[in-house]
């Protein structure tokens, strides 16, 4: 969290936020599933300025050989930040912020794929974050899961990522940019929405107990509005096909 | 694909429930979680004879003994060739398995690397353990032609009503066609023939909802 600006005032007079939300308001969420042509399963995520990109290829056979589990699948997640999505140019390639997230949402992914179904594959998930205005990791970790659903690899749940965070001494929903710049606190929160598992929690800042309650319950009731968006995303795409099967 | 029996269609998404273990038994496609059954995958809800399955909309291949597929040779082993078949594993086809008296340690003279079969799956019991075969009628080691990938889902649809569509492909087109369960089809014939089967297949996968999709392959088949 960096030093505030002096005259910066992140949530108004009328408790309204930076860009005009309530304290319990989500950015726009938009969600189309399966974009692309080449990949097994792929979804485009427009999450308030956020664009991600994820796609999956798989199930397939492990290569090199030696590296195949022979009672599960194995999951590999890749976060990337295009060298463009940020304001300063980013070097492009993985580095530890984005090491980090792969592993964490690559893992939260992992908890919800039936990978003992599927022994000695591979299941490869590409994030690619081509615009970053904060909650990328909660956007391309709910974008991944789309992106999941679409391939047809075996789940039990769908799941879904958001963030609360702590801004001007009030607990908030989904922060963007500056809020994330300038707020005293930033958590990330994925759920799998079926029974309230929490598979990834990560905060950065400060947060008393009470507050850390409120904002976990905040982020919970952000995840099962996007959770809605993520469903509705798939059946807009598959809806057709079950028009053919009445035929 | 079930096409028989009055079953009801709907499409569910993972994690959806799809009923009690008490009334149901859960079937491919599902999973049970305290007593309740859950969709696993994409698809389409079937259920028939209290037994709920689900029938993906997407993914790989899925190996089914009696299966008919093009596969293509990418591994040669002393005494089994390793054959894609679009499926998650590579199949294998054993010395034993083709028509022709192998030695062991003399499998490339007779399938090599990138060679195409028409082998039908012997068993699929366990996923990564699949067997095919070629020692049955009209199987064989296919020689020259154009190989077309599709979608698995879609070959149900490709072959058509009681083989409707696949027929009015080879009269029009005067070409020989083979379509592999696994979604790859093989096609040979005039260049001009090849052509049309393949801009008529991709209408099929892109239009393979609606309605009339017949009458516009043929037209498309006449028309030129």
């Amino acid at each position: 969290m960096s030093k505030k600006p002096e005259d910066l005032k992140l949530i108004d007079e009328n408790g309204r936020r930076i860009d005009g939300r309530k304290p319990d308001e989500l950015r726009p969420v938009k969600i189309k599933a399966g974009p692309l042509y080449r990949a097994d399963g792929s979804c485009y995520i427009e999450w308030g300025n956020n664009k991600i990109l994820a796609a999956v290829y798989g199930p397939k056979e492990t290569l090199p050989r030696h590296e195949q589990h022979p009672l599960k699948a194995i999951v590999n997640a890749r976060y990337n930040m295009a060298s463009f999505s940020v304001e300063e140019r980013k070097r492009p390639g993985p580095d530890r912020r984005s090491i980090e997230i792969s592993k964490v949402v690559g893992e939260a992914l992992e908890h919800i794929i039936l990978v003992e179904k599927l022994p000695r594959a591979t299941i490869d998930i590409n994030i690619e974050v081509l615009d970053a205005d904060a909650g990328t990791r909660c956007a391309g970790l709910t974008a991944a899961a789309v992106a999941l659903a679409d391939a047809g690899i075996p789940m039990r749940d769908i799941p879904v990522a958001c963030s609360a965070g702590k801004v001007d001494g009030q607990v908030v929903l989904d922060l963007c940019k500056e809020e994330d710049n300038y707020g005293e606190a930033d958590m990330p929160v994925a759920i799998a929405p079926r029974k309230k598992e929490i598979l990834l929690l990560q905060m950065d800042g400060h947060l008393t107990p009470q507050e850390f309650d409120e904002a976990l319950e905040l982020a919970i009731k952000g995840c099962e509005i996007v959770s809605k968006l993520q469903k509705e995303a798939l059946l807009e795409k598959y809806i057709k096909e079950v028009g053919r099967e009445n035929e | 694909m079930q096409r028989k029996g009055k079953v009801t269609r709907e499409l569910v998404l993972p994690s959806q429930l799809l009923g009690d273990t008490k009334k149901y038994k859960a079937g491919v496609g599902t999973f049970v979680e305290d007593g309740k059954i859950y969709a696993e995958r994409l698809g389409i809800l079937n259920i028939k004879d209290n037994v709920i399955t689900v029938t993906p909309l997407r993914g790989k291949y899925e190996p089914k003994a009696g299966d008919v597929v093009v596969g293509i040779v990418i591994e040669v082993g002393a005494a089994v060739w390793m054959v894609d078949i679009n499926a998650i594993y590579p199949a294998f086809l054993h010395i034993n398995e083709v028509p022709w008296f192998v030695e062991v340690g003399n499998t490339s003279k007779f399938l090599n690397y990138g060679d195409v079969i028409l082998a039908k799956v012997k068993s699929a019991g366990e996923p990564d353990k699949v067997q095919i075969t070629l020692k049955d009628r009209g199987l064989h080691k296919i020689n020259g032609g154009t190989l077309i990938e599709t979608e698995p889902t879609k070959v149900p649809r490709i072959i058509g009503k009681n083989a409707s569509m696949i027929t009015a492909l080879k009269r029009y087109t005067n070409c020989r066609i083979f379509v592999g369960r696994n979604g790859r089809i093989w096609a040979d014939g005039t260049p001009e023939g090849i052509q049309k089967i393949e801009r008529a297949i991709r209408l099929i996968e892109r239009e393979a909802h609606t309605y009339g999709l017949t009458e516009r392959v043929l037209a498309l088949l006449k028309g030129e």
